[in-house]
């Protein structure tokens, strides 16, 4: 299946995925590939399978047919957790944080699969849980200071219910950057937040791709981030991609005009 | 990988000051209660430890009373099976019903080990030496933990209990009937659990040669001792990564598995784990009561290790040992008329002056209580002389029939001579259901009216107490277990120590 011998070969790649809800198509023969520090915007109405495409991924769902492989190895049939430690890691569209526990925590505990003490070994303290714990303490601090003073300081030993919800946004990327993913998939990042915040969130996912080192594939509904910080735009309605290019191509093209405002909107234009 | 870690700074004026001091407007214990609360919570944890191990071991040395040592070694059995539980309910979030069964297991697993007799007379050829047998019971039900946790695995919330009050279920069955064990209808019957009464004369422990044969003493050390260890263990285990996989896993498991936690694997692992702990607890109840019967572990014992759970504050490890002493201590006292009867009197004055605001109402509500009980004793004295020469219930250790206490009982309340034409009980039982109509016509009324209604819903009560509930101790323990858990739902519902959480913001 995969093509080693192809000059650059994707990150991520979609082939011919389908799913299927009871005889509903959700995604329908979709194509889809994200190469090496590319920031890919996925457009769509409400309802097009953009979480969907995310749900299989990382392996929530299971793909009816078709293929995912990231940097040439399949991912289906794993466990999600195992998808996430070959590199994948996302952040939801409702907010799913660990709310009970602590800022600190929350990203700590993404670094679970990127350790290796026994239980025993953390039960009796022992050198390697110590010193995995140190490490877990640094990265965490690392991945939290990311966000300038934002989630650092007094914010670290607060419950995450406790932050408003630009900041719990922040701590879901901080969290998914924990798992130490290849793949950063962000489900609207920019959801609820206000004007000025969304222009920080998107001057963030572009210091993600060029500080941070990751690939990015992006879900958002907010143009103006999309257009901000896109290399490629790939446009979803009911489970089709209609249309793959720069903002710009996809944004006038006339079948992404029809699926948003209507068909009269479309010959009009 | 990012470039430059700021570095931490505190609150300063105008810049998210709110946020900054969050944890001051927290839910948190209020009152005296909660300055008790915030003293232990400066002192590291360790020292706590210490301070309680150290407190606990020296008990037979300040008392040599047999009662009180053997009450000191059920509670610290009880607080291992509360911990042990506290780690799949508490920390995972696993609502798992079977619990009992591990303890159980391990019970029957050391007595056969160890040796004993069955009672259909065959003797248990095994006399294995302690530590092999503690050991080997340990591992087998850490294994069970995990055989019966692979099955339910995808189950979670009610279905996870359903399947594993199941368990439960099939392990009293099996340890009731294991006496015509039938090997599919080869070779007859045999007798492998002892049936309704279990493994007798199970071997005391042996350490160093010599018998562990003061038995409330030397078990309670032996407890105290696995309970150091243990405590020590789980509270790192707590702080580490698995500890805060299990939270994760308790606050959302869907989040947890795609954060890269196999969700289905710590699972086991804290079954496997709380079943360890319970299967320290077993290997030592057999020993220490030198029988082993199936009666022991079933859903009541469940239902009191639960209630020590919750009642401490289910997650936090302080909590629940503190939840299992008060739970254990409360229930050992309700065993006795005398002491029964002060926890009665006093959680009826306590609840009084602590509900009713301002003074003037409690001491109006105080003197009416006075007043209308001595006011009906003069009465029935007049019309029914034997209606108020009825005996006053006493303990083992006689309530003096004619102190301070016992005569305002005898002239406040109404207690009935104990004849066969009208008993005593009889008249309880009537005066139960009409308490019980007062309490529902109390929760019904407001305002005043509720004040004057509480003044014979109180003395109703206390007569249905002396005349009724003090001499039947079976009924009476999970009748105040109850009330207590229902006044501390409402008033603190995450426990006396758990911490507050919030499900959604």
């Amino acid at each position: 299946m995969t093509e080693n011998g192809a000059e650059r070969r994707p990150l991520l790649e979609l082939r011919e995925l389908s799913v299927a809800f009871g005889g509903l198509k959700v995604i329908d023969g979709l194509d889809l590939h994200v190469d090496e520090h590319e920031i890919v915007s996925v457009i769509g109405p409400n309802g097009a399978g953009k979480t969907t495409v995310f749900n299989l991924i990382t392996g929530v769902f299971e793909p009816d047919s078709g293929d995912i492989l990231l940097d040439g190895e399949s991912l289906i049939g794993l466990a999600a957790h195992k998808i996430t430690q070959r590199g994948v890691a996302r952040t939801f569209q409702t907010l799913r944080l660990f709310l009970n526990m602590t800022v600190k925590e929350n990203v700590m505990a993404a670094q679970y699969g990127r350790t290796k003490a026994t239980l025993l070994e953390q039960m009796l303290r022992l050198p390697r849980a110590r010193r995995e714990e140190r490490r877990m303490n640094e990265v965490a601090e690392e991945k939290l200071g990311f966000f300038g003073e934002r989630l650092m300081g007094y914010r670290w030993n607060q419950p995450a219910y406790s932050l408003s919800y630009a900041n719990r946004r922040r701590l879901e990327i901080a969290r998914a950057t924990a798992t130490q993913p290849r793949i950063l998939l962000l489900d609207e990042p920019a959801a609820g937040m206000n004007p000025v915040e969304t222009h920080e969130i998107t001057e963030l996912i572009g210091k993600l791709r060029d500080e941070g080192g990751y690939t990015i594939l992006l879900i958002e509904h907010d143009m103006h981030v999309v257009e901000g910080i896109s290399d490629r735009v790939v446009a979803l309605d009911h489970g089709v991609k209609i249309s793959e290019g720069t903002f710009d191509s996809v944004a006038t093209d006339p079948r992404v005009v029809e699926a948003y405002l209507g068909t009269s909107a479309a010959v009009t234009k | 990988m990012s470039a430059e870690v700021p570095t931490p700074s505190g609150p300063q004026i105008g810049a998210d000051e709110w946020v900054a001091r969050s944890n001051e407007r927290i839910l948190g214990p209020r009152g005296p209660f909660g300055a008790v609360v915030r003293a232990i919570d400066r002192t590291p944890r360790i020292i706590i430890l210490a301070v309680f191990v150290g407190f606990v071991a020296a008990i037979p040395f300040m008392t040599s009373n047999g009662y009180i040592q053997g009450v000191a070694t059920d509670t610290m059995l009880y607080i291992l099976l509360a911990m042990g539980l506290n780690v799949a309910v508490g920390w995972a979030g696993l609502l798992d019903l079977g619990y009992v069964a591990f303890y159980g297991f391990a019970a029957y697993m050391f007595a056969a080990l160890s040796g004993g007799h069955l009672f259909t007379g065959g003797v248990l050829l095994t006399d294995w030496p302690t530590p092999a047998a503690v050991a080997v019971a340990i591992v087998a039900t850490i294994f069970l933990g995990f055989v019966l946790a692979l099955p339910t695995r995808r189950l979670r919330g009610d279905y996870l209990a359903i399947v594993t009050l199941f368990f439960l279920e099939i392990f009293n069955n099996f340890t009731n009937n294991g006496d015509r064990w039938d090997w599919l209808g080869l070779g007859g019957t045999h007798d492998v659990t002892g049936g309704t009464t279990g493994i007798i004369d199970v071997h005391p422990w042996r350490i160093g040669g010599t018998e562990l044969t003061n038995y409330s003493r030397d078990y309670m050390w032996v407890a105290l001792g696995g309970f150091t260890v243990l405590a020590v263990a789980l509270m790192y285990a707590n702080k580490s990564r698995t500890g805060r996989a299990w939270r994760a896993l308790r606050e959302d498991p869907l989040a947890a598995e795609l954060m890269g936690m196999p969700v289905k694997w710590l699972m086991l692992l804290a079954v496997a784990v709380g079943a360890g702990v319970a299967g320290f607890a077993g290997s030592i109840i057999g020993a220490y009561h030198q029988q082993v019967s199936p009666d022991e572990f079933t859903f009541v014992l469940l239902i009191t290790v639960y209630a020590m759970v919750i009642l401490g504050g289910a997650g936090s490890l302080g909590g629940v040992v503190v939840g299992a002493i008060i739970v254990n201590v409360l229930l050992e006292v309700l065993n006795r008329p005398d002491h029964a009867r002060w926890v009665f009197y006093a959680a009826v004055l306590i609840g009084l002056i602590v509900k009713v605001r301002p003074w003037r109402l409690l001491v109006a509500v105080l003197g009416g209580l006075v007043a209308f009980g001595v006011i009906v004793n003069q009465i029935v004295g007049a019309v029914w002389p034997r209606g108020v020469d009825g005996p006053i219930a006493v303990g083992p250790t006689a309530f003096t029939k004619q102190g301070f206490f016992a005569g305002a009982i005898r002239h406040w309340l109404v207690l009935p001579a104990h004849t066969y034409t009208i008993p005593h009980y009889t008249i309880g039982n009537y005066a139960f259901v009409i308490v019980l109509g007062l309490v529902l016509a109390l929760t019904l009324v407001k305002g005043w009216k509720r004040w004057v209604l509480l003044v014979p819903m109180i003395w109703g009560a206390a007569f249905v107490w002396e005349n009724l509930l003090i001499e039947q101790a079976p009924t009476v323990r999970p009748l105040m277990l109850g009330v207590i858990l229902i006044v501390l739902m409402t008033t603190r519902p995450a426990g006396l120590f758990g911490q507050q959480r919030v499900e959604i913001v």
